[in-house]
């Protein structure tokens, strides 16, 4: 199991990097093998700062991030990439992950150096095969060409294929279907939902509630870094407790249900605003902030159903609320 | 009828060879009507509302004309066009975040702009605010720079200043594919609520989300290889729509409420044929499952009912 215990992280921000801008705060859930996890969050929720903290390409500031029980904060070396050998990622643009002046196997090479220096040649194409043929590519049509032959959903498949071709265990896929096109987006898409049946643990993190909703069996909503509501995808997106993920709700374009005539533009404008209301507040009913203990800190979700938690609806868990 | 397009044919030089990026494209647009146009990258959407405000010099104008509000668009002639530029034909860019000059603060850049076609600022300005109001924005954001304001901010002014003159045509290219849902929501229906105030008269919305399409547009056009594939009201495009492309791409999108445990979507296999050299016939044929001698044949694209038209052997 891939855990995150209460991690924080902030950046240093402005000039000379005079203040810190908090990108992810006391966030915990965890992430099994064989199910998809969508992480879901608009622009500067600190979505991608998760997933790029996973991989262990930014570290945390605090709270651990453990695989199978083993904090990754301290690895290196043989250790580092031991991790990498079970945790790999699948960024956005396909053509940006790959370079342009090599040819695509070039990809698979690289990994081939690094982790099966002693695998002979015949035994390492069968691997490289079976990878491609788990994404449903024809390695003889792909290999030989160069990143800008191929289809953005062929590449983003290919870059699946490079991941997996390890002992992959978890994989995270930051927005890799939000280039793609309508027609080729469904079959990534698909593809995910094939690897899970095999035993993957995928974090899917996107900003298209449609698509997470689709593919994954747990949710977490995250804003301004804070997770506000997660659980079980039908239980969030059937019956959302949070204001702010009623609001990303409502906001959703639907194919069968039109936005209703209410909306006057400037009002949606001030909803997109804020997305704050007057509502009562779940999470202090449970700590109310009196009854609190000095020095001690509750955890920053309560749950209000087997599987499905909240946040502070004021999204801001201290006094304010 | 305020926008006639017929046969439009406009090409990409390269040293390739031209690619066929608009080939052949006739449609109307009402009074009034947001028409909405979707089709995947590099189906031609883009160019299609480009080719409308400007033909630039990567662009080669083979054939075809666009009436607007009953005069010809000098489509050729970029001096001539720059008369109904702003004024009947505007468009809100794909980047709308980085159109704005950075060394200008608003308000001087939007008086700078309006007086280099002979407007003076001081008449427009009151109007300038109140719309500003409608959207949600105070005056003093005139007195800011871009680099102040957030991203659905700056979109916003750029949408206030493109229609600023009331243009007979509006061209919004995919102005919500970079913000955040609750953002995309408020510009879909600053739209709607822009041509209900009259400020513009009719839209062209580019864009590949059919499911914001839907929200607000009128009527659907889809565009597959540089030909519409199928024009129709939005409700009858969603339902029963008649060209196999339309219907695939229909039936692959995902929604709340669909899960991949109970009901598997699937894509359309394939992809779409280079347009340097694209096959005779039908461009989808390849895709298509229903496929048959016909199709080596180009279909035409006629009306099957009012309002209704597609390009497909099958359907007529």
């Amino acid at each position: 199991m891939l855990t995150l215990d209460r991690i924080t992280k902030s950046y240093r921000v402005g000039l000379f990097g005079g203040s810190e801008l908090q990108a992810v705060r006391d966030v915990s859930f965890g992430i099994e093998r064989g199910e998809v996890v969508s992480l879901i969050g608009e622009s500067g929720s600190g979505k991608s700062t998760i997933g790029k903290m996973i991989l262990r390409l930014l570290a945390v500031n605090r709270g651990t991030i453990s695989v199978d029980g083993v904090d990754i904060a301290g690895l290196s070396g043989a250790g580092l990439r031991d991790h990498y050998r079970r945790v790999q990622g699948v960024f956005q643009d396909p053509f940006s992950s790959c370079n342009p002046i090599f040819k695509v196997d070039h990809l698979f090479g690289l990994l081939r150096d690094v982790y099966f220096g002693r695998m002979g040649e015949t035994e390492w194409r069968a691997k490289q095969d079976a990878a491609m043929a788990a994404v449903n590519l024809e390695p003889g049509q792909i290999l030989h060409k160069f990143p800008h032959q191929l289809s953005g959903g062929q590449l983003q498949r290919l870059l699946i294929a490079r991941a997996l071709i390890l002992d992959t265990q978890y994989l995270v896929a930051d927005e890799i279907i939000s280039m793609l096109d309508a027609s080729t987006r469904i079959d990534v898409l698909n593809l995910l939902g094939d690897l899970k049946a095999r035993g993957l643990g995928i974090l899917f993190i996107t900003h298209d509630l449609s698509l997470g909703n689709y593919i994954s069996e747990r949710t977490v909503i995250l804003r301004r870094g804070r997770i506000v509501e997660m659980g079980a995808t039908a239980k969030v997106f059937g019956s959302p407790i949070h204001p702010y993920t009623r609001m990303l709700l409502a906001s959703v374009p639907h194919l069968h249900d039109r936005w209703g005539k209410d909306g006057v533009a400037a009002e949606a404008w001030a909803v997109a605003a804020s997305g704050d209301t007057s509502e009562p507040c779940l999470y202090h009913a449970a700590f109310p902030a009196a009854a609190r203990l000095p020095g001690s800190e509750p955890p920053p979700l309560v749950d209000v159903e087997p599987d499905h938690s909240v946040g502070c609806v004021r999204g801001d868990g201290g006094g304010r609320c | 009828m305020s926008l006639q397009v017929t046969d439009l044919r406009v090409y990409y030089r390269t040293l390739a060879g031209d690619v066929k990026a608009l080939d052949g494209v006739t449609f109307d647009v009402a009074d009034g009507e947001i028409m909405g146009l979707a089709g995947e990258s590099g189906c031609g959407k883009s160019t299609l509302g480009n080719s409308l405000i400007r033909i630039d010099n990567r662009m080669r104008y083979v054939a075809g004309r666009v009436v607007l509000g009953g005069v010809e668009l000098p489509l050729l002639d970029s001096r001539a066009m720059d008369q109904f530029r702003f004024s009947d034909i505007s468009i809100v860019p794909q980047y709308a975040m980085s159109a704005l000059n950075p060394t200008r603060k608003i308000g001087k850049m939007i008086a700078e702009l309006v007086e280099s076609r002979g407007i003076a600022f001081r008449d427009l300005r009151e109007e300038l605010e109140r719309r500003l109001q409608l959207v949600g924005l105070g005056p003093e954001v005139l007195d800011r720079y871009p680099m102040e304001l957030s991203g659905g901010m700056k979109q916003r002014v750029v949408m206030v200043v493109s229609t600023l003159r009331d243009p007979t045509l509006l061209i919004a290219d995919e102005i919500t594919s970079a913000l955040d849902v609750s953002s995309q929501k408020a510009v879909a229906q600053t739209l709607v609520e822009f041509r209900d105030r009259g400020f513009v008269t009719s839209m062209i919305v580019v864009t590949h989300d059919v499911s914001i399409l839907y929200q607000i547009a009128d009527t659907l056009a889809v565009m597959y290889a540089g030909k519409l594939a199928e024009k129709a009201p939005t409700d009858v495009m969603m339902e029963e729509p008649l060209h196999p492309y339309t219907r695939l791409l229909v039936s692959s999108l995902p929604e709340i409420g669909v899960r991949f445990a109970e009901k598997r979507l699937s894509g359309i296999p394939g992809a779409p044929p280079s347009l340097l050299n694209p096959p005779a016939g039908c461009r989808f044929r390849d895709r298509c499952p229903l496929a048959f001698e016909q199709c080596v044949e180009e279909p035409p694209f006629v009306e099957v009912e009012p309002g209704h038209s597609v390009a497909c052997w099958k359907a007529t």
